[in-house]
This record gives C-alpha cells, structure tokens and sequence, in this order.
C-alpha cells in the first residue's frame, strides 16, 4: 500500500474516530464505532497530528523536528500506509 | 483466581426491556417481563460514574429499545462529559431527525441500526412491526448528520438467501460497517432455533455471495462477518472471556458478565443498587466463577486452546448439557458434540419453515413466566 500513499494530501482521523488519554490503562486509545486499539507512544503522535490541516509531509516535517535524532519518513510513511489500509483516516477532500 | 481482575473495557447499558418490535431471536431473557423494574436516570448515572472510573471507555446504550427511556439525553450528555466513546444500538423506531440532531450535539459518538432483512415485507414480518422504510429513512439522517452509522442484519434462516443485497443496501445507505450478524442461539432464538439456524448449503450460499462482493467492492464499508458457531470445530471466545473486558447491566440493575448468563443457574448476579462497579467487578462471586483456568475440566483443563477460546461460552454449554462448566458443545472435543451435529442435520428438511416462530412481547413472555414457576425454576 505505501506506494498508493500520497503524502500532499491533507489527512483526518475518519470520521466517528478520536484519539484520548486513558488513564487506566496509561496510553492513548484509538475509539471508534464498537472498539478501540491502544496506541503505542510513536502511534499515537502521528495520529494526534491527522487533524485535517496538515498533508502527511507536513506531519513527517514536525515530528523530524521534535525528535532530530533519528530518522523517521520511512517508519512515519508505513505507519500513514497502514493506517489508511484500516480506515482509522481519510484524506480530507477539498471543499 | 489469584490474579489482579482484568482490565473493564465495555459497559453494556440495557436500558429498557421495552421494545416495540417483536424480532423472534431477541437476546433478552425469555421471562423479561418479570422484571419490569427499571433504574432511575440517578442509578444509570453513578453506574456509568463508577464503570468509567473503573477504566470502561466503550458505552453501548441497548436494551429493549433504548429510545423508549426519555432520559436517554441526560445520559448521553453525562457519558460525553465522562469521556466514554457512546454507541446507540437502536431499531430506529419512532426516531425524529429533531431527536437524533440533539442526540448528536449532546455528544453521542455512533449509532448503530438493525435491520431484519433487506426487503419491507421480511423485515416488518420478522419485526412484527412496520418499521423497513422508517429505518431507511433514519439511516440517511444518520449520514447527514455526520455520524458513524454501523448497520446490523441479524443473519438466519429467513434471511439469509437476501445477504447479497443487504451489502448493496448498505453500500446505498453509505454505512461505514456493516454487520452481518448471525443469531445466536440464546433467548428468544434458543426457542426458535429450529426454524432459524440455517442449513450448511443456505451457509455455503452465504459465504460465496460474501466472497464474491468482497472482491467486487472496494468502497470504504468494511464488512463484518462470522458463520454460526454450530457450523465450527472450536467454539468462539465468548465475550473474549467470561468477565474479562465487558460488563452488562440489565433494565433493572442486575450486573451480569453477558446478555445471555442471566440464565444460569447457581449463580448470582449481583445488583448495582447493592454494589458498587468496583466490588462487582473485581470481588462478587459470580463474576470471578468462570475467570481464569481453575474452573475447567476435562477436556478444557489441559487443551492447549484454551488460552484461546476459554472453553467457549458458558451459557451455550449449559443450554446445551445442563452444566454451565462442561467445554462448549461446539467444540470438537466435547463429549457432547454429538448433540451439535444433530441438530445441525435436522436443518436439512426445508419443511421446518411450516413451523411457526415465537415473537418476543410481554404475551409471550408471561407464558414462560408460567412455565418456568411451574417447573420450579
């Protein structure tokens, strides 16, 4: 699937998804229509960032900054992949 | 079980055993109507208080038909602002687009339509009601609304030669999940299973026209899609284990560890008028009875499956044996799967379906009041 994701468009969570703190189980959770995954820490800062005004580029291009050291387009561009393939997002359509 | 309690992830709230459909498989208890008691909006408030403390995120609203209780607004906006994800598991009926719009700014997170078969004249035969079009119609409000709408079709007998145009419908509907659901034979479809469990050719149909709109399909609706556990060599993970993510509280207060297990019997189910969440979940009895591996015999206690299904479901091994311990009769395994091929032969005749179904309403249900008192039950 990455080579089908193009990282110029604007990506959201789908719609009926949300992303929270859950303090029981001390990690962010993925909810969604009858379920939910438990987010990893590097899961979860990509997801936050798929609000609907960034492109995917755009989310790589931030978390570079927060975390120089490494480098994380290959590991942030199969994460995106992956996430469209389970419709946790969507690219936002232009209106 | 020494263990620490496991992590509550899923509230059921049967709010109401009121329904004004009449579906023949309901999952409620067949003697519903003994218990006609109902918590006040306060109970529900400190049930769905407590279980979120508790770490519950997932908050299903069912029942019974969930819009009959006129508080349903209050308790949306209480389980918002406590930061559960909400589900609304309805018929639709007698839904307003007024009332689902104000449902949706109180923050209501997904709702969930049933339908009975994909033509009016099925549904509104099998719901003994007149409800195909109004279901309609609320499906596309849903949508318009900007909800995430999963629309349920309760798979049998009956119905499952229209499968193929039930995907269609809800590709029409634009539903985001459809649920292809088979009956389960608890309840009101324990009584009428002989006239709804399908044959295996019905099944095998089924399967292929599934298959073949999987690889003709590539909307965004995923599909969801499970045969008839009879039809297995294992049994299913009930409930992904007997009280280990879900917790159900019935109409009038009963806590119980599935729909279906307030038919056990030796068991009792605490109250959450009694107790709190808390002492429920991780202390009462019944809720402990069937956690862990302790409890298991022969052939669950030494399968090496049994991490994986848990032995099954208790209630289908004590509908089905008389012992709420014995492994599930579906499995291969179990002594007592002789039983489940049998009644899965005598689907074959196609003459069954002379046979009248019992719908589910009070009538009915005083009925098997009667006999349950008669047989000292």
């Amino acid at each position: 699937m990455t080579q089908n994701f193009n990282l110029e468009q604007k990506i959201a969570l789908r719609v009926g998804h949300r992303i929270q703190w859950e303090e029981a189980q001390q990690a962010h959770v993925l909810l969604f229509p009858e379920g939910m995954i438990k987010l990893n820490e590097s899961a979860a800062e990509i997801l936050k960032r798929c609000d609907g005004s960034k492109t995917g580029a755009q989310i790589i291009e931030e978390l570079s900054a927060d975390y120089p050291d490494v480098d994380l387009t290959q590991d942030v561009l199969l994460f995106l992949a992956d996430a469209q393939e389970k419709s946790w997002i969507d690219v936002v359509r232009a209106t | 079980m020494s263990s620490e309690p496991p992590k509550l992830l899923w509230l059921l709230a049967e709010l109401t055993y009121s329904c004004p459909l009449q579906c023949p498989y309901c999952s409620n208890p067949l003697d519903y109507s003994q218990y006609p008691a109902e918590l006040s909006t306060d109970e529900w408030i400190r049930v769905l208080r407590e279980a979120r403390a508790l770490g519950a995120t997932q908050l299903g609203f069912s029942g019974g038909e969930p819009l009959v209780r006129r508080d349903l607004e209050e308790l949306v906006a209480e389980s918002r602002a406590l930061g559960y994800y909400s589900n609304l598991i309805t018929s639709a009926y007698g839904l307003t687009k007024e009332r689902l719009k104000g449902l949706k700014e109180l923050g209501l997170d997904h709702v969930q339509v049933s339908f009975q078969a994909s033509t009016r004249t099925l549904n509104d035969e099998l719901a003994a009601a007149t409800v195909f079009e109004h279901k309609k119609q609320v499906a596309t409000w849903i949508k318009e609304l900007g909800f995430p709408m999963v629309l349920c079709f309760v798979l049998h007998r009956r119905n499952l030669h229209q499968i193929a145009d039930m995907l269609q419908m809800a590709v029409a509907l634009q539903a985001d999940y459809v649920e292809l659901a088979t009956t389960q034979y608890y309840g009101w479809a324990f009584q009428n299973r002989a006239q709804l469990l399908p044959s295996r050719r019905q099944l095998q149909q089924a399967e292929a026209a599934v298959t073949k709109f999987r690889e003709e399909y590539s909307g965004p609706m995923k599909v969801y899609y499970v045969v008839p556990d009879y039809y297995e060599s294992r049994p299913k993970a009930c409930m992904g284990g007997w009280a280990k993510l879900s917790l159900n509280v019935t109409p009038d207060g009963v806590a119980l560890p599935c729909h279906a297990a307030r038919q056990l019997p030796d068991l009792s189910f605490p109250k959450v008028t009694d107790h709190s969440i808390k002492e429920i979940w991780n202390q009462s009895e019944a809720f402990n009875r069937y956690r862990g591996f302790d409890w298991m015999q022969s052939p669950c206690v030494d399968c090496p499956e049994r991490e994986k299904d848990f032995g099954g479901c208790r209630c289908q091994a004590y509908l089905m044996t008389g012992d709420a311990q014995q492994a599930d009769p579906v499995c291969e395994k179990s002594p007592h799967h002789e039983q489940v091929l049998k009644i899965i032969e005598q689907t074959e005749p196609m003459d069954l379906q002379e046979i009248p179904l019992t719908f589910r309403n009070s009538q009915q249900s005083k009925g098997f009041c009667k006999e349950s008192k008669q047989s000292g039950r």
